[in-house]
């Protein structure tokens, strides 16, 4: 499991506008480089992210080489009602990891 | 203007410049001290003071849960004899690289971490930048975050804050630079498109865009020497140690940061 850094709010009001960060621990090896031994270090990177608020999709990104390593994305949502944001990576070697966050909505 | 006028003129100007030169080459006084920080862009630096930015967390939170984690023969976690970091290692890294009496020599942060998997949990000692090492490191310094940098005045440690100095001032490499030349003479000036600071090891281990990854200040001091074209001393060298303490004794009352991030 990578180590993550996720940033949501624990409770909003219903219609407000909400922001999400999200880091996730991650070397993105583009596949470019050699290694001490002079052979290609295999590429390895995390090829898309997703986030799911209570199962709808809400936001999602496609992840190039070109991605720093440990990449952070900030996006913004509508809190709607009380439940679970779902974050997703998915990457090369069938990394796959989801970490939930809850929040809860007030009228 | 005849030409016994212009050289005197130009005699002048250049024992001015040197004067200036000179004045400027000095170590910076204690209100004129800068952390690396500050020569950071704004986005650089709002990345290191925002906890959810900053990607030095991210081994802080490694370093957190490797604490309570038993490890080695013992079956100990660093939590068992140290109790809750927050309290017990608040102000600890402030004080390093410290003596240590069996050794007879000054220990890095990392060096006693290690030191104490071996004695008392009779562990193998974690490779140098090993991710459980920087991890451990990281987040026993973040616990002294804001404190000022307070390196005892212990006699045992003179000789070695010495000789550290006298490495910081020593040329080294192919291109026969010494430490100070660039961060003490030549602070605030680019060198490229970077801007050469002070040298005051206030963020360590920090993460450094560049290597897109968390290091230490051995690792900062050893791509230093490659720079110089020098051969850079082994991780855990003592000559390493000491230049550790020499900036740490620079740096004495400015506030750590760590993680740090810099460009």
């Amino acid at each position: 499991m990578a180590r993550t850094l996720i940033h949501a709010p624990a409770t909003a009001k219903r219609g407000e506008v909400i922001e999400i960060r999200a880091t996730i621990a991650h070397p993105m090896e583009t596949g470019y480089r050699s290694g001490d031994d002079g052979k290609v270090v295999p590429r390895n990177i995390l090829r898309r992210f997703s986030c799911r608020y209570n199962g709808e999709l809400v936001f999602s990104a496609e992840l190039f080489p070109a991605v720093a390593a440990n990449p952070y994305l900030a996006f913004h949502t509508l809190a709607t009602e009380s439940g679970t944001l779902a974050l997703t990576w998915e990457g090369d070697g069938g990394f796959l990891q989801t970490e939930n966050v809850s929040i809860a909505v007030t009228a | 203007m005849d030409c016994r006028a212009f050289i005197l003129l130009l005699g002048v100007s250049v024992a001015a410049s040197l004067a200036a030169g000179w004045a400027s080459g000095q170590t910076p006084s204690a209100g004129q001290r800068r952390s690396g920080f500050e020569y950071m862009g704004r986005s650089t630096q709002a990345m290191q003071q925002d906890d959810t930015l900053n990607p030095g967390m991210l081994w802080v939170g490694e370093g957190e849960a490797l604490w309570s984690r038993p490890a080695g023969a013992g079956g100990k976690a660093c939590i068992h004899c140290h109790a809750a970091a927050v309290s017990s290692m608040r102000g600890v890294a402030a004080r390093y690289p410290a003596f240590d009496e069996r050794l007879a020599r000054p220990l890095s942060l990392g060096q006693r971490i290690n030191q104490c998997r071996q004695q008392h949990q009779q562990a193998a000692p974690l490779g140098a930048e090993s991710q459980e090492l920087l991890s451990l490191e990281t987040y026993v310094a973040h616990q002294s975050r804001g404190l000022p940098v307070a390196l005892p005045d212990d006699a045992r440690l003179a000789p070695f804050l010495l000789q550290g100095e006298q490495r910081f001032r020593q040329r080294m490499g192919q291109l026969k630079l010494s430490c100070a030349q660039c961060h003490d003479t030549n602070a605030g000036k680019r060198l490229g498109s970077s801007v050469i600071p002070q040298a005051h090891p206030t963020g360590y281990p920090l993460y450094r865009l560049e290597w897109q990854a968390l290091g230490s200040l051995q690792r900062r001091l050893r791509a230093c020497m490659s720079g110089v074209r020098a051969e850079p001393y082994a991780y855990g060298a003592q000559e390493l140690v000491e230049l550790e303490l020499y900036l740490a004794a620079r740096a004495r009352g400015m506030a750590l940061e760590t993680p740090g991030v810099r460009p």
